[in-house]
């Protein structure tokens, strides 16, 4: 039931991603659904690890910067089409995810946090002093004149974005009810009991790690062809980094819905915010909602969805019993 | 004769220059019941750190069931059927009871189960236990008792040959003593050899079929109970001189 229920949704969100492309011919609702669904993969990649298997960083969103240069390296070397660019990215990105992941996955809480920190500050100065990419000066990434089946290059890229939001949404659901998902479950919250249970900790770790590294990788590959012009402090923005964990959080760490409820409403709420007040008040409203959802409901809308349905069924098992 | 189930030969634990555990050496059988006591910090927990897996010892060796086991990681020990419960209770909190049950079927035991009957299989541990009608409560809601309950079904689940109990009874009202007592009894039924760590000698002097004791990181007796209590050696471990 539930299964159908969801690929049915999935059916649905491409079909209404596509009919966009055909109804709407300003491209600000592009550019502004494009944020959002880039803020929703990264939700769901930092969720992977964070949420699901409990290890909180600061550095995920290094991944998508990783992305990002992937992406216009490749195109420079080899000018390769999106599609292509993409999957190696997510290649490139899940094994560095991999590796670090094996150099700091030992280390647990604060001590995590802080590594992947450094790692991410460790990609910054790579890719400012990588002079093919374009170094600390920038680079300016031309769109390809081919869009595929799409009037405007916009469109094909708002609907591979919606692809690989579906992608990630899919994968980390699947993940969630998986084998894996029960053992990260464990993992999350006693690494010790895990261990003896049987799980493979370290292994789950690093798959977890490597998904997010390339999820990441995925969210960050198109973005250099989006913007036209990338420079580090583009991707590394603090806004993504600090959406990357403030979505998750807001909508429920526990669920895999909760990256994606959380990323829809406080990506729009910003859109909104840029358009109708300022663009500077981003970082406030982000902050706001952090403050107010950490003190309110810190397992996020997802968990006060789950508390809700719980408490309905309590309450109908007493009227029974 | 029983076969030796577990062999830990001269086995030596450091931290740094304290030396927790200096070359101790036991055997267990098959379905025996051992005792392992010792006063505060003689080693008892490290002992079984290093046999379960969760410390890996400096010197000596760990056989299980004729394999050695000395450099093999927590999980695959658990694997081959090495389970513990643990001292302080380590529920998997967010998940209800069952839950918690569905982990170890999983993972340690996925080999030797049918992997379409986990829930039922699951459901008896739990009425082994006593705990069929609160499958899916919240495991973090748990009473002491029940936790300590829990920690024991969920060792269950790992479908052990050997489990050690760390300390399931501590801080327990005596008819709750006795309820677990019962547990572990109809565990060791099933054919499971039990290694108790505990302080409440009650408990152990009526469950064990014989008795290791610690003292400073060194074996100072391994005999019947009775023996055990008269042995002068253990008298002045636990009450000086």
């Amino acid at each position: 039931m539930k299964i159908n229920g969801f690929w049915i949704g999935v059916l649905i969100v491409l079909a209404l991603g596509y009919a966009f492309t055909f109804f709407v011919d300003n491209e600000f609702y592009f550019f502004a659904v494009y944020v959002v669904l880039q803020g929703l993969i990264m939700a769901v990649a930092w969720n992977v690890l964070g949420g699901f298997t409990g290890y909180v960083n600061f550095g995920s969103a290094g991944f998508f910067a990783v992305g990002v240069y992937t992406s216009i390296a490749l195109n420079k070397a080899f000018a390769l089409p999106l599609p292509l660019i993409i999957v190696a990215s997510a290649c490139i990105c899940g094994l560095i995810g991999l590796g670090t992941g094996y150099l700091t996955l030992r280390l647990k809480g604060v001590y995590f946090a802080i590594a992947t920190l450094a790692m991410a500050i460790v990609f910054e100065t790579v890719a400012n002093n990588w002079e093919y990419v374009g170094g600390a000066a920038g680079t300016y990434v031309l769109q390809p004149e081919n869009s595929f089946f799409f009037d405007s290059y916009v469109e094909f890229l708002f609907m591979v974005m919606v692809i690989l939001a579906v992608f990630a949404t899919a994968l980390s659901r699947y993940l969630s009810i998986s084998k894996i998902g029960q053992g990260l479950a464990a993992i999350r919250d006693d690494e010790t009991a895990a261990e003896c249970m049987g799980v493979p900790t370290l292994r789950l770790k690093l798959i977890s790690a490597s998904i997010m590294g390339g999820l990441m990788g995925i969210a960050g590959a198109p973005f250099p062809f989006f913007i036209s012009f990338v420079d580090p402090l583009s991707a590394f923005s603090l806004l993504i980094a600090v959406n990357a964990i403030a979505m998750p959080m807001i909508g429920g760490t526990a669920y895999w819905y909760g990256p994606v409820i959380g990323a829809l409403l406080l990506g729009t709420i910003q859109e909104i915010t840029t358009v109708t007040i300022s663009s500077e008040l981003n970082l406030l409203v982000v902050g706001s909602l952090l403050v107010a959802f950490i003190t309110l409901a810190p397992q996020g809308i997802a968990g006060l969805i789950h508390d809700l349905k719980n408490g309905r069924q309590k309450a109908k098992d007493k009227s029974h019993g | 004769m029983a076969e030796n189930i577990l062999v830990v030969d001269q086995l030596t634990k450091k931290f740094g220059g304290f030396v927790a555990l200096d070359s101790v050496s036991f055997e267990l059988k098959e379905n025996e019941r051992l005792g392992l006591i010792g006063p505060n910090g003689s080693g008892k927990t490290t002992m079984i750190n290093c046999v379960s897996g969760a410390l890996f010892n400096d010197a000596g060796k760990v056989v299980f069931e004729n394999q050695d086991i000395t450099a093999l990681p927590a999980f695959k020990r658990a694997k081959l059927g090495i389970a513990r419960s643990f001292q302080i209770p380590k529920p998997f909190h967010s998940m209800s009871v069952i839950q918690n049950l569905l982990i170890p079927l999983e993972y340690a035991a996925w080999d030797r189960v049918d992997h379409h009957r986990l829930q039922e299989e699951a459901m008896e541990i739990l009425e082994l236990v006593g705990f069929q009608d609160r499958a899916n409560e919240n495991s973090a809601s748990l009473t002491q008792v029940d936790m300590r309950k829990l920690e024991l079904s969920r060792a269950l689940a790992a479908k052990p040959k050997l489990l050690v109990s760390d300390e399931a009874m501590a801080g327990l009202s005596s008819s709750e003593v006795d309820e677990i007592l019962e547990i572990l009894f109809k565990l060791n039924d099933r054919g499971v050899a039990v290694i108790m760590i505990e302080h409440i000698m009650r408990a152990v002097t009526r469950f064990c079929e014989r008795i290791v004791v610690l003292d400073a990181g060194k074996k100072i007796a391994d005999d019947i109970a009775e023996n055990v209590m008269k042995d002068p050696e253990v008298e002045r471990a636990y009450l000086g001189e």
